[in-house]
């Protein structure tokens, strides 16, 4: 691989750990929803963040040309070459937390993708064009949630604002510019995530006005994950998600 | 009430254009043989996933690009093209999977609306009005967003309570 086709590799496997990280805190909630509709819905948003951890592992294996799988990426690398934003990587918590967090993330990636599906790379474009419907419709079910729980009783309101206090040391990381993704913004293949971060910042400050909540900015508190610095969090992430593979490596069905 | 009538969407009256024109008729016709797993009867042609036939004079590529990116089906959707094509002596067989362009409830056919409202599944409507298949009621609630599969939303009749699966309009 150039130097190009390096950066490419890292970018699409940092995408790739952002949506596979988070789809695994997703599928935690499997048969522990607060009820059937919801416990469905948090699987299928998880099922979403999977299939596109898949594309772009595989098109990362493809750029790699070495004849890796998307499952030698997602089994065989330890915490610190994972390379995340540490966002995805929190623990569930109550379910004020997951939803606080995925509709941050749910902006984010309404956002960010509806611009990466314009890349010079036709497969980076091709995989946020899909990705990008997916979000728009998570985004429609996370954002009543939030409504409703800000609004709601004392105590779900309280969960949602310790959500925020704890979230929001975390989100700026969503704006923070590898040096990789830089050169690639150079060639239109990449996509400046500052750039991003008025409308976000404007689109959570207006939401959260009609809950009386008070939101200025996002603000960079903790970051690390693109450079494989993570919370105490995330190895045991992967203990349980690698368990299999680690144990009985190569294992198929 | 006046039964819907699904009309047909610029998409795919497109894809019809597009297989009526290619020379590989009888591939197309095997593959009416193909259904998703996850939605009995409706054929992948029909639900829109089946995008292209392609020969390059030694093999057959069939092409089909998914409804959602973690949709399960898929493999099992791949196999069954091959275990179909190799009913009628075509063995050798490859099945791609593309992304560009993305799929669309728009790509149904429909025929394929038809047969979801038969088996009281509501089908997608570009405005998002969601019509009871059992009472044909206007009046229908959300339950939840998403339903036994990720193509499909809850919904509730608050004519005659029927609960039923709405195919998102995507």
């Amino acid at each position: 691989m150039d130097q190009s086709q390096k950066n490419l590799y890292r970018f699409l496997v940092g995408l790739g750990d952002d949506s596979v990280i988070l789809s695994h805190r997703l599928s935690e909630w499997c048969s522990k929803g607060p009820y059937l509709e919801e416990d469905l819905a948090l699987s299928n948003v998880a099922l979403d963040y999977l299939g596109r951890a898949r594309m772009f592992y595989q098109y990362a294996a493809k750029v790699e040309g070495q004849g890796k799988t998307e499952d030698d990426i997602t089994y065989t690398r330890n915490e610190r070459e994972y390379t995340n934003l540490l966002i995805h990587e929190l623990p569930i918590n109550d379910f004020a937390f997951t939803m606080l967090r995925q509709f941050f993330v749910d902006v984010f990636y309404c956002l960010y993708l509806e611009k990466l599906s314009k890349s010079t790379d036709d497969t980076v474009a091709a995989i946020s064009a899909k990705a990008i419907k997916e979000s728009r419709y998570h985004l429609k079910r996370s954002e009543p949630w939030i409504r409703q729980l800000a609004g709601g009783t004392e105590e779900s309101r309280r969960r949602i604002m310790d959500a925020l206090v704890e979230l929001q040391s975390f989100v700026g990381e969503l704006f923070l510019m590898s040096d990789w993704e830089k050169s690639l913004v150079e060639t239109g293949i990449a996509v400046d995530r500052k750039i991003i971060k008025p409308d976000w910042d404007g689109y959570v400050k207006n939401f959260f006005a009609g809950s009386e909540i008070n939101f200025s900015e996002s603000e960079l508190k903790i970051s690390g994950g693109r450079d494989g610095i993570h919370t105490e969090f995330l190895g045991h992430l992967l203990s349980d998600m690698q368990f299999l593979q680690r144990s009985y490596p190569g294992l198929a069905w | 009430m006046e039964k819907i009538i699904p009309t047909l969407s610029p998409e795919f009256a497109k894809r019809r254009a597009y297989r009526n024109a290619s020379p590989y008729k009888e591939i197309w016709d095997i593959l009416d043989n193909v259904f998703d797993p996850e939605l009995p009867g409706l054929t992948i042609w029909d639900l829109g996933i089946l995008q292209d036939v392609l020969f390059n004079g030694i093999i057959y590529t069939i092409v089909v690009t998914p409804t959602y990116s973690g949709c399960p089906a898929v493999d099992q959707i791949n196999s069954d093209i091959k275990i179909e094509l190799e009913k009628f002596g075509y063995n050798d067989v490859n099945v791609e999977v593309t992304l560009s362009p993305a799929w669309s409830t728009e790509m149904m056919s429909p025929e394929g609306k038809a047969h979801l409202q038969s088996i009281n599944i509501a089908p997608p409507d570009e405005n998002n009005k969601v019509i009871c298949p059992i009472c044909e009621s206007e009046n229908t609630q959300v339950i939840s967003q998403f339903g036994s599969t990720a193509c499909k939303s809850l919904y509730q009749c608050k004519d005659c309570s029927e609960a039923f699966d709405y195919f998102k309009h995507f």
